[in-house]
This record gives C-alpha cells, structure tokens and sequence, in this order.
C-alpha cells in the first residue's frame, strides 16, 4: 500500500469530498493562496477557485460564525482555525451558537460543519500556540470531536466529518504532521464514535489521544523487551468517546493508563478515568494512572518543553511503576 | 450613506404605491404584535404564569413589520432574544409563539427554546433567533454566503440592536458580508437603550448607521416609529441587496416603551424622554396618518382590532392545553 504524509491524506479527504459534493467549502485564514500554514490545503485553490476556498481575515468570530450560518442555509462549510489557540476567540460561535442550535430549535436546524484546526505542543510555539484543551469540550453536548493519530485515519474521519450533519471538531497534532502511514487509493471512511485498538497486549491498557497514540505505541516496543505487553487504545473521537472498546480492553488487563497532551486536571484522562470507575471498577487491579501536562502554561525553551510534555518514556515509567 | 429618512407625510403614501390592502396588512400585524406582547407582560407580571427572560417589542413594532412588509415571504431572518415581534411579523403563528414561551411541546422550538429563541421556525423562513449580543451578525453573514453560493435569489435580513454596535461579532461579521458582497440586510433596531445602558453612554464617535458605511456597506437612519418610512427604507435597501450589491446597513431609531425584559420598569429613564415617545407611539401614529388619509375608518379599526385580540386569546388557549415535551425525548434534540 502506498504512504502517504498526514498533510496529505487530510487534503485527500478535503478533495475528494469538495469532489463528491459541491456543497462542501473551505472558509479559514491564509488557506487558499498561501496554501494553508501547513499546506494542507494546497493547491485547491488552483483547483476549485475562490468561491470554494475562501481566505478570510483575520477573524475567528466570523469564520466559525459564517460557516454556521452557512451550514443552516444548505452549504457544508469546512473552517479552519490555524492554531487550537484561536478557539476560544470564536468560542461563543462554536459551544454557544452552533452546539445549541439543533437543540434549543427543537431538532428544526441542522449544522453541518466541520471546524478544523490543530495544536502545536512540542513544535516550540510557547505559551499561546501550544494549547490542547479538547476537554472543554466534553461540557458543550451538541458538538463531536475528533483526534486523530495516524494518515489513515486522518484521512477516513475527515471524510466522515464533511458528511456528519453536526458540527465536528477536528483537531490535528501539528507534530503528526510530516509523519507517514499507508492509506488506501480506494475509497474509505471511518465512522465517528468508533476507537481502535492500535496494539493488542495483556498487561495493561494505554488509552492514548492524537499524537501520543504513536508515543503509546513507542512504550509498547520498548516494554516488549522487558516482558510487558501493553493494549494500545486509540478512542480516535473524543465526544462521542467509544467507552465500550476502552472497557473491554480494560476487563482484559486490570489496568489502565491514559495519555493525552492536555493539562492532567479535568482532562481528556480524568473523563476516562472517572467513567471506567463508574463502569468497570471491579476489573480493576490497580489505581488508573494518567499521563498528562502539569497545571502549568507551556513553557517556551526547547528543553523545557520537551520536559514539560508527556511522551514514550513517561507513559513507559508509568507502566513500569504500575507493575510495580 | 444616505440621507435619514424622517417621518414620511400621508400625502406621500399614494406616491409611494403604498394600497389601501397593504397597509392594513401592516397596521394588523403591528396590532396583533402588541396585544400579543401586552398579553405576555400581563401573564408574566399580573398571573404569574410565565417565567424566565422575556423581551417585550411594545413600541418596536413597526420595524419588524416595515422592514418585513418590504421582504418577499421567501426571504430569512436572523434575529435576536427580542423576538416575538419580528416572529409573528415573519408569520410565524401566534400559538406556537405562545406555546413556545409557555414552554409547551407545541412551540416553534418543542418548548426547549422558549422566549429567546421563540421565533425559530424555518417553514416560514425564520432561521434563527441568538440570545447573545451581536452573534447573529456572523451568522447572517454565513447565510448570505450560502445563498450566494447556491445562487439562490432570497435575501437574509439580520435584526440587532443597538447594544450589537459594540461586539466584535458585529464589526468581524460586517466586515465579512462586506468584503464578500453578501446579500444581507442589516437592521440595528436602536431603541436607545442596551439593558439600561444608554447609546450616549455607550456608542463611541458618530452615529450608528456610519459603522455600515466604515465597512463599505450602503447605510441609512431611517425613523423607525413610522411603519411607511422603514417599509420604503427597506424596500430600497433590499433591492440593491438583491441586485448583489452587497449588505446594506439600515438603523431604524426606536424605542422600547417598557424595561429591558418583562420584569424590567424601566426606571432609569428620564419620565420626559419616556413620555416624548408615547407620544411618538407607532400605531397611534399609523392610525392617524390612514384615518387623515381618508384609508382607515373607525369600525375597521375596532373590527381589526377584535380580530387581533381573539388570535392573542386563542394562542394563550392553545398553550395553555398543550403537553409538555416528554424529558425523555429530549437527548434526540442533541444531534441530528
């Protein structure tokens, strides 16, 4: 099967369902004639002209607010916020406005958009273009979100995004973005909802989010060598989170531990956790454990960073601790 | 920009092709607007019936129904937590109004909306109605980017107020409808007052309409207690709109008779400032000018208002009777 870059595979996505469907329009800064800051975009402006690829000014409000207004009027706009900080800047249009829609219509509208954007933890960005807050979003019923770790299923939940009548968050790890992985020239999707068990193993389960499902797997070579065999579990959506796959893995080892590159406290690992409490408590055999950032800003230097970030390492220490 | 347009004579109403039909059609709706609204604030501060937020329009009325008198039927609206009026004004029938801000299962929005966002009702074309300031300016935006995209011929007309001016949602959106040439347009519904917090004290430099032009948009101040006026305003201005010109911005300068929601007296307002637009009252105003007019008499005018009054009694039956939407059913609301 061929290889293709994460970049790649997430502008297949846009292109092929840009193709498949005429309503279907990217709205974002600097996407069109720059090409997308990380060219993920490129080259469908030449393609499918400015009408479908609009660059924007710079204003978060109205990129997330007119892709809602279009997505209720009948187009399936594709946003893009450059960088996971700029969020909370359109945040009202996004948990306020197009997450209650359907809702407080009384299932009268529907959203049908997709608003992509990306975190650049351990690209050296300092404390504003670094953050990974795709928890918040557990509190916002109305919206789904989508992390994904690898081409492939880069590629596939992209395509299922564009064609979900919900607004979907789509957060890509701006480190995942030159890594490679084989994606299919035939047609895919993958459906929302849905996690994957990246590694089968008995020991214990990893529940790893974005960029550290690849760092889970890095752990799990490395604890290979020393007898330990860790379950790898990419839940790949965030909301809705596939409990189940996460539970069954969890009734097979006993024990769990969650990585995500989120702040620790009230994250993506606390949901995780307090839910496999609730629902599978008696399976296990010791306390769950996360993975995450310390309650503190990203710092700046590289070294501090690097210190500052989960990665294989960690989540390798951590399980060896466990076993303990 | 274009000039204010001022209170318009009726010597001009016939030069303005303005019929006899059509303006009791205007003069109806501005009626069962404010027996409905009269109706709210009594069942809120008389009866107890109704709780939460509620934004009356008494004194507004003849901007939803100028402006919405001038729109084809087919044309959509965005508009605010003050939205009763413009509901009905768009056509949206008076019991599910009701119903919705009763809270009941036979609302526009299933009793899940209520007051704020009683006006949702996409059959008649009535999109969306946000309850935060100045949101609903990008997203008017976002419509009128899909009609033009779909090359569709209607028009999204956005309803705010004057407290919008202020939001960064408003200058990003209008900037955005602007720069795109968007077939929006803009109604700020300035009623002088943002919660208690008077334009004077609030909006900076010139006068509100002039922020239409600062982003390239054609803008007028049209008097917005005269229903002809902001009928002919807007009818101008939707043309251009629909000709593809881009937004316009139109500022129609009312006021809110009562507080900022039913709760509200209002006392912070001078008793002189209060009483000088009574007496500028919109359908007193109508009335007069299409009884000097020779348009109107006095047993049409009690027959339309008896009229009025019977859909207002029937709309409170009506949600009265209705069942409350079953909790359980309320997570299939969440996604589509």
């Amino acid at each position: 099967m061929r290889e293709l870059t994460f970049v790649d595979a997430l502008r297949e996505a846009l292109r092929e369902e840009m193709l498949r469907d005429p309503k279907v329009v990217l709205i974002g800064e600097e996407i069109g004639v720059f090409g997308g800051a990380y060219k993920v975009t490129r080259g469908l402006l030449e393609e499918f002209g400015p009408e479908r690829v609009r660059d924007t000014p710079i204003s978060e409000m109205a990129i997330v607010g007119a892709s809602a207004g279009a997505a209720l009027a009948g187009l399936k706009p594709v946003a893009e916020l450059m960088y996971m900080d700029f969020v909370p800047i359109a945040l009202d249009q996004i948990a306020t406005q197009a997450a209650k829609m359907r809702f407080m219509s009384g299932g009268a509208l529907k959203v049908p958009m997709v608003l992509r954007t990306q975190y650049s933890l351990g690209r050296v960005h300092g404390s504003q273009h670094s953050q990974f807050f795709p928890s918040w979003f557990f509190q916002i019923p109305g919206v789904k979100v989508v992390l994904p770790s690898t081409p492939y299923d880069a590629k596939g939940l992209l395509k299922s995004s564009i064609r979900d009548e919900n607004p979907v968050i789509f957060v890509e790890s701006g480190l995942l973005y030159r890594t490679k992985g084989q994606v299919p020239e035939e047609e895919y999707s993958i459906p929302l909802g849905v996690a994957d068990v990246k590694r089968p193993g008995k020991d214990i389960t990893v529940v790893a989010f974005s960029r550290l499902v690849l760092e889970a797997l890095k752990a799990a070579e490395i604890l290979e060598q020393q007898g330990i065999s860790l379950e790898v579990v990419d839940p790949r959506t965030v909301q809705p989170l596939d409990m189940k796959t996460i539970i069954d893995s969890v009734k097979k080892t006993g024990r769990l531990v969650v990585a995500a590159d989120d702040v620790k406290t009230g994250g993506l690992g606390a949901e995780v956790s307090a839910a496999v409490v609730e629902e599978a408590f008696d399976y296990l055999d010791a306390p769950i454990v996360r993975v995450a950032c310390p309650p503190i800003p990203v710092p700046f230097s590289p070294t501090l960073e690097q210190a500052y970030m989960p990665n294989s390492d960690k989540i390798a220490n951590t399980c060896v601790a466990l076993l303990g | 920009m274009l000039p204010t347009l001022e209170e318009i004579p009726h010597t001009e109403y016939s030069n303005l092709g303005l019929t006899q039909e059509k303006a009791h059609q205007m003069l109806r709706k501005m009626l069962e607007i404010r027996r409905f609204e009269e109706k709210v604030e009594e069942l809120f501060l008389v009866k107890g019936v109704l709780v939460g937020p509620s934004h009356l329009y008494l004194g507004q009325e003849a901007v939803a129904v100028g402006v919405l008198s001038a729109l084809n039927d087919s044309d959509l609206m965005v508009t605010t937590y003050r939205c009763h009026g413009h509901a009905l004004a768009k056509g949206v029938p008076a019991k599910m109004v009701m119903a919705e801000l009763f809270g009941k299962a036979t609302g526009t929005c299933r009793g899940i909306g209520g007051s704020m966002h009683s006006a949702i009702y996409p059959k008649v074309g009535s999109l969306y109605a946000t309850a935060i300031v100045g949101s609903g300016i990008p997203i008017s935006a976002g419509i009128g980017l899909a009609l033009k995209h779909l090359k569709d011929e209607r028009i999204v007309v956005s309803f705010f107020g004057d407290g919008a001016a202020n939001t960064g949602a408003f200058h990003e959106g209008l900037n955005l409808a602007s720069l795109w040439k968007l077939p929006v347009l803009f109604v700020c519904e300035n009623n002088l007052y943002a919660m208690s917090t008077r334009v004077d004290r609030s909006v900076a430099g010139t006068e509100i309409y002039v922020r239409g032009a600062t982003y390239g948009a054609e803008s007028q101040a049209v008097s917005g207690n005269d229903v002809v006026a902001v009928y002919s305003a807007a009818k101008a201005a939707a043309e251009k709109v629909r000709a593809g010109e881009g937004p316009f911005f139109l500022e129609c300068r009312t006021y809110k008779q009562k507080g900022h929601g039913a709760y509200d007296k209002g006392e912070y307002r001078p008793k002189e400032e209060v009483q000088a637009w009574l007496g500028k009252d919109p359908i007193q105003g109508f009335v007069a000018n299409l009884k000097t007019a020779g348009l109107l008499s006095d047993d049409e005018l009690r027959e339309m208002d008896s009229q009025v009054r019977v859909i207002v009694e029937d709309s409170v039956s009506f949600a009265t009777d209705s069942p409350v939407l079953d909790f359980d059913s309320l997570s299939q609301y969440v996604y589509a």
